[in-house]
């Protein structure tokens, strides 16, 4: 069958068989491998994106489902050479450790940020509730939510401010 | 996963008779059980028919003393719900607590609901809540429809459209989830109407099932006393790796202790 979706800003047209699941479309059609899959159970959480703004499992959804989508991949949140903030954050902070499930903890954070701009820890930690990290114990992830979450709300109040 | 072939419905009408014609096909909404049990091959359809945006299953609707949900609304949406807020605060944060963040934004009350999990959260509120279930041909009572682990009322070529709650007085819902899958080990939600109280037990038992004695009670006196003499039996209740059957007898009481405790802000 033939998906068309947009990802990370470009209209894509794919074809794919029916069971192939969104996951395997971006890593293996697209050749985005920064999504990755750790668990192919929607256990773990490596595996998120957001489609239509939203943080979903992309090893449990079908690239069919998809069609008609937007899709955000951790390829997608840079803008060039400039990380995210929250890119920016997990490096600063040290939020990881062998780094496998960080792609899937980025683009969490970024969900839950946006719905929850001045985070508290049991906010963070319900929002990453979908995320496991096997390395680093969580101290470190949460850091570098919090302060991802003051550098985006500094870089917009100083918006504002221009 | 076994190939399939995929259709998304453009119709109602479409999806009913798609599922009529091939008894091998399956509805998706959000698929959050159904493709991992196909990726386990647990379940093989040879047809998935996708209904998550039909227009017909969309929308959250207060009616008189009536909820009306969609059944292809994803839990985020209703948790998020003014209405349903408003409405019944208890079955928007019970939302709230199923599975994580990405699952309710994909999960569906109707596909939850039809599939009748017997740890699923929502059954416990669609059962106190005095809901119909709403479907392409019908209209079924909660009593009526969850008949036993994974089996509903629904026949195979029938589909839910939307939940019609009735809005108690006041609710709670207490959930124990299982640590790993945050599934409900068990979960009580309690609904108190002007005429019945209500106590819907999920997760303890094979299916969703209501704890009379504890509703006689209530009925009576409305507090966490009145269920200081009550007890609820083991026999017949889940027994599994995670937790035996009195254990899960000892949640039942308690749950429902917390929940009572939240409504009227006594402590249990």
């Amino acid at each position: 069958m033939n998906i068309e979706l947009t990802v990370n800003g470009q209209a894509r047209s794919v074809q794919c068989e029916e069971r192939t699941l969104l996951a395997d479309l971006l890593r293996d059609s697209l050749g985005l491998t920064g999504t990755h899959i750790g668990c192919d159970t929607s256990q773990c959480g490596c595996c998120t994106v957001h489609v239509d703004g939203q943080a979903v499992k992309s090893c449990t959804m079908l690239a069919a489902q998809a069609d008609g989508c937007d899709i955000v991949t951790i390829e997608g949140l840079a803008k060039g050479e400039r990380l995210h903030a929250v890119q920016q954050a997990f490096s600063a902070c040290h939020g990881l450790q062998c780094g496998f499930c960080t792609p899937g903890m980025i683009m969490a954070s970024v969900d839950l940020l946006k719905r929850h701009p001045e985070p508290t820890d049991e906010q963070i930690t319900e929002g990453l509730a979908g995320n496991l990290c096997r390395c680093t114990g969580y101290v470190n992830i949460v850091a570098a939510v919090k302060t991802a979450a003051l550098q985006i709300n500094a870089g917009a109040s100083q918006g504002a401010r221009s | 996963m076994y190939p399939f072939t995929y259709q998304r419905a453009t119709g109602l009408a479409e999806a009913v008779a798609g599922l009529k014609a091939d008894p091998q096909a399956k509805a998706i909404a959000g698929g959050m059980t159904l493709l991992p049990s196909m990726k386990h091959r647990l379940a093989a359809p040879s047809s998935l028919i996708d209904i998550a945006r039909l227009a017909e299953l969309r929308g959250i609707r207060r009616d008189g003393n009536s909820l009306v949900v969609g059944a292809a609304t994803r839990h985020n949406e209703l948790t998020a719900d003014p209405i349903a807020q408003s409405a019944i605060a208890a079955l928007a944060r019970l939302a709230g607590l199923i599975g994580d963040p990405q699952v309710r934004a994909r999960g569906t009350l109707g596909g939850s609901v039809a599939n009748n999990d017997p740890a699923a959260d929502y059954p416990a509120a669609v059962l106190a809540c005095r809901a119909q279930i709403v479907t392409d041909r019908r209209s079924i009572a909660a009593d009526e429809f969850f008949q036993g682990m994974f089996t509903t009322a629904l026949a195979p070529d029938e589909l839910i459209t939307a939940i019609r709650f009735e809005c108690p007085r006041r609710a709670a819902y207490a959930k124990f989830a299982q640590a790993a899958s945050g599934y409900a080990m068990t979960g009580v939600f309690v609904a108190q109407f002007d005429d019945a109280v209500r106590v819907a037990v999920t997760g303890a038992g094979p299916s969703v099932f209501r704890w009379e004695a504890a509703e006689r009670a209530l009925s009576a006196t409305f507090s966490v006393g009145a269920l200081d003499a009550l007890s609820m039996p083991a026999s017949g209740l889940n027994a599994d790796q995670h937790a035996p059957a009195d254990y899960r007898a000892h949640l039942v009481k308690l749950m429902t202790l917390r929940a009572v405790a939240d409504i009227t802000g006594a402590t249990a």
